[in-house]
């Protein structure tokens, strides 16, 4: 369980978060969703103090984040981000072997886990082991970053756009992926994006964030079905025409097809589609 | 095939070259006399080339060392949170540094450290770390965001970023500034004949002074070489140190 209470943050006099209060139960999906500058992306940041905040308390399974080192906060929380940030001049292996080789795990049994973790993403560990990024796509760059996420086996997962730069059927497999992680290890995973139909389709829950502060809470079904306010009307977008037009894949998230990116139109007549179905 | 490319190195052949002149020049002295008739000794025999290259290289690989250790230093101090308000003043120490003529700093050197080597290695220190420092800020800034990011996201300590990130990542632009100093350093050492020091422009300036021209020649061929040379060795090491998937700086 993530727990912010009264966090806020600000750079030069302007608050980016502000006073910012939400709890994560464990397990959950939680993605922050916002447009650019709400502070989602900061919030996240100072859940692992890459974000030192100004004020407030965030606690993490009960304990106080700033009750031990960074680092240490940072080796049990796992923590992937949009440009990857694989270290280029090292293997496929000793990229995902970061974090145990920082907690000292022994050379078999980092070996065994960078083997589980190949095949969990679904990259043939013998075939990808030893490559480097440069010699990657982009999305199986991208599970790499996610296997390292993974690596030490952390209960919390961290992560920022992570599928923001790949193409939309990468990323369509990609968040399948991740859904499918979430389902079998029940890891509490808190995600941003500005993505809609990314975060109706991932989430067991949304917390979508307007300059700092919380907009609303809620499941993704709460979210559409009863906006709070006229800015989450807006971001979410024309929701009672989606809600009419959604028929053709009442029954399965099958029927839906590969999830659309953003669209301006106000008319979204397949976001409901793009929800996990069902949960 | 490794071996092939040994063999056909022009670093190999370079440095045979070097070498063979380097002990053999009394041995050209009958060339010298034709060439240039009426001057004697036709080769210079003050000291052997090989106790003045001996010298020379001792001077450079002071000051280089000297330069390389502080400049490395200076760039991780000042790209590190804690130093970067001293970027721009470390920057600009290090250019007045190369703007002033290691001839005038040899002059001003020489009254408070005698004459002899020591205003020679100091006068190459101050005009060797330019680039040595600006290549280094500049390698280890050009780590890429992204990388650092998640490096510190994952829990690298200050320590481990900067040792198994920022430096490997940074480490072909930092060579290839050393290469840069250590060449010009190579060239620049020949004035410290002027005040005294052993290098390969005794020579030269012997030659300059008594209008021997054979000595100039034999003093800057070797000094030419001697630059080349380690120029090739320098490449040679920037593609051994090459980290797989990444790119050469030069």
């Amino acid at each position: 369980m993530i727990d912010l209470d009264h966090v806020s943050k600000r750079y030069d006099g302007r608050a980016v978060v502000d006073d910012l209060s939400l709890t994560v139960p464990d397990g959950a999906f939680c993605v922050l969703l916002g447009p650019s500058g709400c502070g989602k992306s900061t919030t996240l940041r100072m859940i692992n103090r890459l974000v030192p905040f100004d004020s407030g308390i965030i606690h993490i399974g009960g304990e106080d984040v700033r009750g031990v080192s960074p680092e240490t906060l940072r080796r049990r929380i796992g923590y992937a981000i949009q440009s990857i940030g694989l270290f280029p001049h090292w293997s496929v292996e000793d990229n995902i072997a970061t974090v145990p080789r920082l907690l000292n795990w022994a050379r078999n049994r980092i070996r065994d886990r960078v083997t589980e973790l190949l095949e969990l993403l679904r990259l043939d560990p013998e075939n990808y082991r030893h490559k480097y990024p440069h010699q990657l796509s982009g999305g199986e760059q991208q599970r790499v970053g996610v296997a390292r996420a993974l690596a030490a086996d952390p209960e919390l997962l961290l992560m920022d756009e992570p599928f923001g730069a790949v193409d939309p059927i990468t990323r369509d497999a990609l968040q399948s992926e991740i859904a499918r992680i979430h389902a079998a290890t029940k890891k509490t995973i808190v995600f941003v994006t500005h993505d809609i139909e990314e975060a109706l389709r991932l989430a067991t829950v949304i917390a979508i964030l307007e300059k700092g502060g919380l907009a609303q809470w809620g499941t993704p079904l709460e979210i559409v079905d009863q906006p709070a306010s006229g800015f989450v009307r807006d971001f979410v977008g024309g929701e009672t025409a989606a809600a009419s037009n959604c028929s053709g894949c009442a029954g399965s998230p099958s029927g839906c097809g590969p999830a659309k990116p953003l669209r301006v139109s106000p008319y979204r007549p397949r976001l409901r589609c793009a929800m996990r179905w069902p949960r | 095939m490794r071996r092939f490319s040994i063999i056909t190195s022009p670093a190999l052949w370079v440095g045979v070259f070097f070498t063979a002149l380097l002990f053999g020049m009394p041995q050209l002295a009958p060339a010298f006399e034709w060439s240039f008739p009426g001057v004697s000794p036709p080769v210079f025999e003050r000291g052997s080339f090989f106790a003045l290259w001996l010298s020379h290289a001792g001077l450079v690989l002071a000051a280089s060392g000297a330069a390389t250790v502080l400049g490395m230093v200076l760039a991780i101090f000042v790209t590190r949170p804690a130093g970067r308000d001293f970027r721009s003043l470390v920057s600009t120490l290090a250019a007045v540094g190369q703007t002033f003529p290691p001839a005038a700093v040899l002059a001003l050197a020489v009254p408070a450290l005698g004459f002899g080597p020591r205003p020679t290695i100091v006068a190459l220190f101050l005009y060797g770390l330019l680039p040595i420092i600006e290549n280094a800020i500049a390698g280890l800034e050009g780590v890429p965001g992204a990388t650092r990011e998640a490096a510190r996201g994952m829990g690298l300590s200050p320590w481990q970023l900067l040792r198994d990130v920022d430096l490997p990542l940074a480490a072909p632009v930092i060579l290839a500034g050393v290469r840069v100093s250590v060449t010009i350093a190579i060239g620049t050492a020949t004035i410290g004949s002027t005040v005294g020091a052993l290098t390969l422009g005794t020579p030269i300036f012997d030659g300059l002074a008594g209008n021997k021209l054979p000595f100039v020649i034999q003093g800057a061929v070797l000094v030419a070489l001697f630059a080349i040379l380690t120029d090739m060795l320098f490449a040679r090491l920037e593609r051994w140190l090459q980290l797989p998937g990444t790119q050469p700086a030069v």
